[in-house]
């Protein structure tokens, strides 16, 4: 089982608060792997400084073996590695359809490639995922007028569209009612088994992410405190004295 | 209904595209009075739809972009002089000097001078951005203004080009009505060309980027967008057209100095991003509405209204930008959505649409 992502004695401080300490963890290739941990545990903060927002104070992060801490947004993305917001981030005054477009990978893309249409194909390509998140009659909509559940949808088949080998999503399933997250989880998993993409996932909600996961981290006030499959994790005490905030 | 709705939008573009062209060309012939009046009117259509590229499209308020305007109109005219005389003892002489430029040396110079003007600005652009892009919002366009501001005052310091008293440009061998025939219809050729290239660029991926750049850098970043690639790119367009039209500009005055000609800021350069705001920013048609509604009010106040015109004008601006912000077309597009294609297809999905298609 290779690694897909490597993490290893990561910190980062916002001046007097660690909000990362000694992190070390690792994403195997083609799986699905779980973060959880308390609200303030540091587990955007771990994904903000893996996909390069903020530099780190220490530590190293491998994508691929090949060191990415020291490079920018943009030019990690375009690796292969990209991620999902937290406050959900689409463009809400475009349509769906432009919204796919504006994702169609630019890796590798020449200069020359800026002005071209796009294609017929590559706009069949965005109708079929849409319709595999459920968004295909709403394609032409402004996203500004989707509900908070389907910007998620958008989100999530922005970022298929993208071809990413990895995926990072910050809590998939916040806000969206009970029958659209049974719908997302079953995407989700369809888009890592057909697909191909190795996904890492936040999740506050535990049936989601116990379902979900193969193997899960927990985070508590920046360090790591627990690792395991998810039967571990959900009887470790560790984990459920965090949680109810027994410390 | 979205094919109705595009049907019937370009049916009223094509429409319009025609009844421009009709106009352009019938205008100085039918009104030769007007003749210089209209040749701006190109001009102000060209101003707004080159800030809009970034104003409107991309979310970067340049209030500075009439440096390329009048950085292209002295690249043409140091460029115009050169080929002939030495540029330092002709500007030298404040217009005392005249040359006889002959007419295969005057155009030869002129079309050199346009060319490089567009191309000398694309590249100016690509070196301000690199300093300037790392601004946003209110402080990019102050960043901007004060790039524009300095770029007068340095030019009217600098003797090569004649400082503050300007250079009297090389005179059009031909009589005056030609002459003017000559750069009403550059100025309509220029417009017309900015307008068909931003067309074009408009129908692919270079539009959905900057809009993305414009609605969300940081998530576009996050996409892997070559965000920088796209901001310079865009900036240099703007730039080449506008200094190609500072160069025809320059010409058709015949004399050119700093301040009110070449970097007008507080008028023109303000006059610009009034215009794409009145017509609806981040629309392809709304520049061209905006700059046509907005010459037309300017030249009628300063004719009816004279001592009035600025009060009129400034009422003009708060009116669009308190009560129609969005300008006029997407005060349009708010009131009749559907005909901008912004509906909901009645379609179930993709496959039973094939399937039905399949099953006729």
């Amino acid at each position: 089982m290779t690694s897909m992502i490597e993490v290893s004695g990561v910190s980062k401080r916002f001046g007097g608060v660690v909000a990362n300490n000694q992190i070390s963890l690792s994403v195997p290739s083609g799986r699905i792997t779980g973060l959880i941990g308390p609200n303030g545990s540091g587990k955007t903060t771990l994904f903000n400084s893996i996909v390069g927002f903020h530099p780190i104070d220490e530590g190293s992060i491998t994508f691929e073996g090949k060191e990415i801490s020291k490079l920018r947004v943009p030019q990690i993305a375009r690796l292969g590695l990209l991620r999902t917001f937290q406050q959900t981030r689409i463009y809400g005054k475009m349509n769906c359809m432009d919204n796919m477009m504006i994702s169609v990978p630019q890796r590798r893309m020449p200069l020359s490639r800026m002005f071209v249409k796009f294609s017929a194909e590559m706009l069949e390509r965005a109708e079929a995922i849409l319709e595999f998140v459920g968004l295909y009659q709403k394609r032409y909509l402004p996203a500004g007028s989707l509900s908070f559940g389907q910007q998620k949808l958008l989100e999530f088949a922005m970022a298929l569209i993208n071809e990413p080998k990895i995926l990072l999503l910050d809590e998939p399933t916040a806000g969206i009612n009970p029958t659209l997250i049974n719908g997302l989880i079953d995407r989700l998993r369809r888009a890592n088994e057909e697909f191909g993409i190795t996904l890492f996932v936040i999740e506050h909600n535990m049936r989601v992410i116990m379902n979900l996961a193969d193997n899960i981290y927990c985070l508590a006030h920046g360090e790591m405190l627990a690792h395991g499959n998810p039967g571990d994790i959900q009887n470790d005490k560790r984990v459920i004295d965090a949680y109810l905030g027994a410390h | 209904m979205t094919a109705i709705g595009k049907k019937r939008r370009s049916t009223f573009s094509i429409l319009g595209q025609l009844a421009i062209l009709v106009f352009g060309v019938a205008a100085p012939f039918l009104f030769p009075a007007y003749t210089f009046q209209i040749a701006m009117l190109w001009i102000m259509i060209l101003f707004a739809l080159t800030w809009d590229i970034m104003g409107g499209q991309m979310g970067y308020n340049s209030l500075g972009n009439i440096l390329f305007f009048g950085a292209g109109m002295y690249i043409s005219a140091v460029v115009q002089i050169a080929i002939v005389y030495d540029v330092a003892e002709y500007t030298a002489a404040f217009g005392a000097i005249k040359i006889d430029f002959t007419t295969a040396q005057y155009f030869t110079g002129f079309a050199l001078g346009v060319i490089m003007a567009g191309l000398g600005c694309a590249i100016f652009a690509a070196i301000f951005g690199s300093m300037v892009f790392g601004l946003r919002g209110p402080y990019f366009a102050i960043g901007t203004l004060g790039v524009a501001l300095a770029a007068g005052e340095l030019v009217g310091g600098w003797d090569y080009v004649g400082g503050g008293s300007g250079i009297s440009m090389p005179v059009y061998p031909g009589d005056v009505q030609p002459r003017a025939l000559f750069f009403y219809f550059l100025c309509f050729i220029s417009a017309i060309a900015t307008f068909m290239f931003l067309k074009w660029v408009y129908s692919g991926r270079f539009k959905t980027t900057i809009n993305a750049i414009r609605d969300d850098e940081e998530k576009a970043e996050a996409m892997g967008i070559h965000t920088t690639r796209y901001k310079v790119v865009a900036w240099g367009i703007a730039a080449f057209f506008l200094g190609i039209s500072g160069a025809i500009f320059g010409n058709m005055i015949g004399f050119i100095e700093p301040l009110e000609v070449a970097f007008p800021t507080i008028t023109l350069g303000i006059f610009m991003v009034v215009m794409s705001l009145l017509g609806g920013k981040g629309t392809l048609w709304g520049p061209v509405l905006g700059a046509t509604l907005f010459h037309l009010f300017k030249e009628v106040t300063w004719i009816y209204l004279l001592g009035w015109q600025w009060v009129a004008l400034g009422t003009l601006i708060i009116v669009n930008v308190v009560f129609f912000q969005q300008g006029i077309l997407g005060w349009a597009q708010d009131k009749w959505p559907e005909w901008f294609g912004i509906v909901v297809d009645e379609k179930m999905s993709a496959e039973q649409e094939t399937a039905r298609e399949a099953a006729q």
